[in-house]
């Protein structure tokens, strides 16, 4: 089950880092006639290899489309991308088109990168947040240890999507894409780090009194090496657990942002933009690969779900 | 038992007071405020008026100090946006919110807790079966599951997409039969992922008990595995389980926001959100505090069930 789960992650990040290559359509471009467009079916055959028929639109009120049967177009493979059309106003659409006539797989590939790097980027804001104040608070014992206890207790009381949503709603509501992220980034890691902070309080406070720290302190090591060098790294296991956690609840904490609209600008690919397009619902009726992202969103958290879940132990034989 | 109660009531209460004074505060100190909505044309003296209905003309702690003097006699100001008082929007938002709210956890417990007890005690097909649907549940997060839910409804069209009634002006009994068409919905979006939770907290909890010496010497002693799987080690298992149910009101609300949002579902998420994006101050303030009263309420009833599941926490074995 863990091998399956991280075979998924690693997949998942493969994809983003080699969204351009792998994308047919730049994620950008609208394709006027393919607004709402339905998924490209590929067909084969031995002697013109891999190809599709365009779409013309039929009837634009009920987004309906026909196959284009004498006019097949050719996929090219391995040429810049690793396929692509090879009639450059007859896109491949794979997943389909968006409201705007653009490329949702291309989309989806892009956006993984939107997503998971904010994801990533606030995980690591809040280990480092998280780290320090367990690690000082653990170390240092005493009204210290309680005033910063009692701070992180309070903020893990609180639903953390209110949190993060009261926090973005105060801010200008609209920002370039670039403020969004860094704001983003800081919102989820103030959010975030108690939980860090909690566990590792606990792990220095109980390593603080073992031998090897005492013999530390006798050889001259002040606190802050005491503490970055030897108490922090004993922590590491537990923060390795606490980052596959926070991970997937960040790419949702920034879907929903988006989905609501206090995300990312629709502008932007990420997934929660892409969810936000889709949130009108007789078009999801019609138009379900609008859905993409939530799938997109499920494999990354399933993903994450097999690993923890694997490394569990397995129930009593009776 | 009286000591730890006064406690925890204290700690709630100090929960809603905090809760809404930094909400708040953090509106009031946020660039622009409710006059936003009047419009860029809007003439001065109406800009100037309301500013001083809202005490935006005070300073922020005086604003705050006249506000929390007011709120202790549960007048909690006016909202800007639907132009009436807020106590009476947030009861009903909160009424909405929780029926929602008690029944996706009472959908998430029926199902949950007794499938957890089988997976946590057996092996064989059915099990493995059971435990894979659920981490495919887990897997699928209130935003996903009601995004679905609400496609398969507007595909279907077996239950109504969204919303909370479609009569408007029923009367009682026509109001009940409204709402349950439109509960199933958004309950099983919310219940669903919280029963996979469940049912994974619960089949661990019940597969550690199951090695603990007690249940093994029962099991020496003959006693009837029924007997044994439900007197004996669930009874056990309940103590980590009351503290997830804590945990568990949080999820909801966080939960219930995304979903209410989604099936436009008339509750505090909603209305939470409504009230942040056009600064409607008090409206916030008092969303806030309903909120914590929530959290606070949950943390409280999760107590109790562990005073009443577990001899050891009565007697003040262990704390």
């Amino acid at each position: 089950m863990t091998r399956a789960g991280v075979a998924l992650l690693v997949a998942v990040v493969f994809i983003s880092v080699a969204a351009p290559w792998l994308a047919p359509n730049p994620p950008d471009r609208q394709f006027n006639t393919y607004f709402y467009a339905p998924p490209t079916s590929l067909h084969w055959s031995a002697g013109d290899g891999t190809y599709f028929y365009p779409l013309q639109v039929v009837s634009r009120l009920e987004r309906r489309f026909e196959e284009v049967r004498d006019r097949p177009v050719r996929v090219a493979w391995f040429s810049g991308h690793l396929a692509s059309s090879t009639d450059d106003r007859e896109p491949l659409l794979l997943l389909g088109a968006d409201s705007y006539g653009r490329d949702i797989f291309s989309r989806l590939l892009y956006g993984a990168r939107a997503s998971l790097g904010l994801a990533l980027l606030a995980t690591l804001a809040a280990m480092i947040i998280g780290a320090a104040v367990g690690g000082i608070a653990g170390y240092a014992g005493g009204v210290v240890d309680e005033l910063l206890s009692r701070l992180s207790d309070f903020v893990l009381v609180l639903p953390a999507i209110y949190v993060v949503l009261a926090l973005r709603a105060v801010m200008p509501l609209v920002l370039p894409p670039r403020e969004v992220f860094l704001l983003l980034v800081g919102i989820f890691g103030l959010v975030g780090w108690p939980i860090v902070a909690r566990g590792v309080r606990g792990i220095v406070a109980s390593e603080r009194e073992r031998e090897y720290v005492t013999a530390g302190r006798a050889l001259g090591a002040g606190s802050l090496r005491l503490l970055a060098v030897h108490l922090l790294p004993a922590t590491r296991g537990y923060l390795a657990t606490q980052a596959t956690l926070l991970l997937p609840a960040f790419i949702l904490a920034e879907a929903t942002l988006s989905y609501v609209g206090l995300g990312f600008p629709d502008t932007v690919p990420t997934w929660g933009t892409m969810l936000h397009d889709a949130s009108n619902v007789a078009l999801v009726g019609d138009a379900p690969w609008m859905l993409a992202p939530a799938a997109a969103i499920f494999i990354v958290v399933l993903g994450v779900n097999l690993v923890v879940q694997g490394s569990g132990r397995p129930p009593l034989v009776r | 038992m009286v000591r730890f109660l006064i406690r925890r009531l204290l700690f709630a209460a100090l929960l809603v007071i905090a809760v809404s004074s930094g909400a708040l505060l953090l509106t009031r100190l946020a660039p622009g405020d409710v006059t936003a909505n009047l419009g860029a044309f809007a003439p001065p003296d109406e800009v100037a008026r309301t500013r001083a209905r809202f005490d935006l003309d005070r300073s922020p702690i005086a604003q705050w100090g006249g506000w929390a003097l007011r709120a202790s006699r549960f007048d909690f100001g006016d909202s800007f946006l639907y132009n009436r008082p807020v106590g009476e929007l947030i009861r009903r938002a909160a009424a909405n919110t929780a029926i929602l709210a008690v029944t996706a956890l009472a959908v998430a417990t029926l199902v949950g807790i007794p499938l957890g007890i089988l997976t946590g005690s057996r092996r064989g097909p059915l099990p493995a079966a059971v435990r894979g649907v659920s981490l495919v549940c887990l897997s699928v997060p209130p935003l996903l599951t009601s995004l679905f839910f609400v496609f398969l409804a507007a595909r279907t069209g077996w239950l109504p997409s969204g919303g909370m009634t479609s009569i408007v002006d029923a009367s009682w009994p026509a109001w009940i039969l409204d709402v349950a068409r439109h509960l199933p919905l958004p309950a099983l979006a919310l219940a669903l992922p919280l029963a996979a939770t469940f049912e994974r907290l619960q089949s661990q909890a019940m597969s550690e008990t199951m090695h603990q010496p007690f249940v093994v010497a029962a099991m020496a002693r003959g006693v009837a595995w029924r007997q044994l799987l439900l007197d004996h080690a669930w009874r056990a298992s309940l103590r980590s389980m009351c503290a997830i149910y804590g945990l568990a009101i949080g999820a909801l609300l966080s939960g219930s926001f995304v979903v209410e949002y989604v099936t436009a579902w008339p509750g505090l998420g909603r209305l939470m959100y409504e009230a942040l994006r056009a600064r409607d101050i008090y409206l916030v303030a008092g969303c806030a505090a309903m909120g914590g009263l929530f959290l606070a309420f949950g943390s409280v009833v999760a107590d109790l069930l562990l005073f009443a599941a577990d001899p050891r926490v009565r007697e003040g074995q262990a704390g």
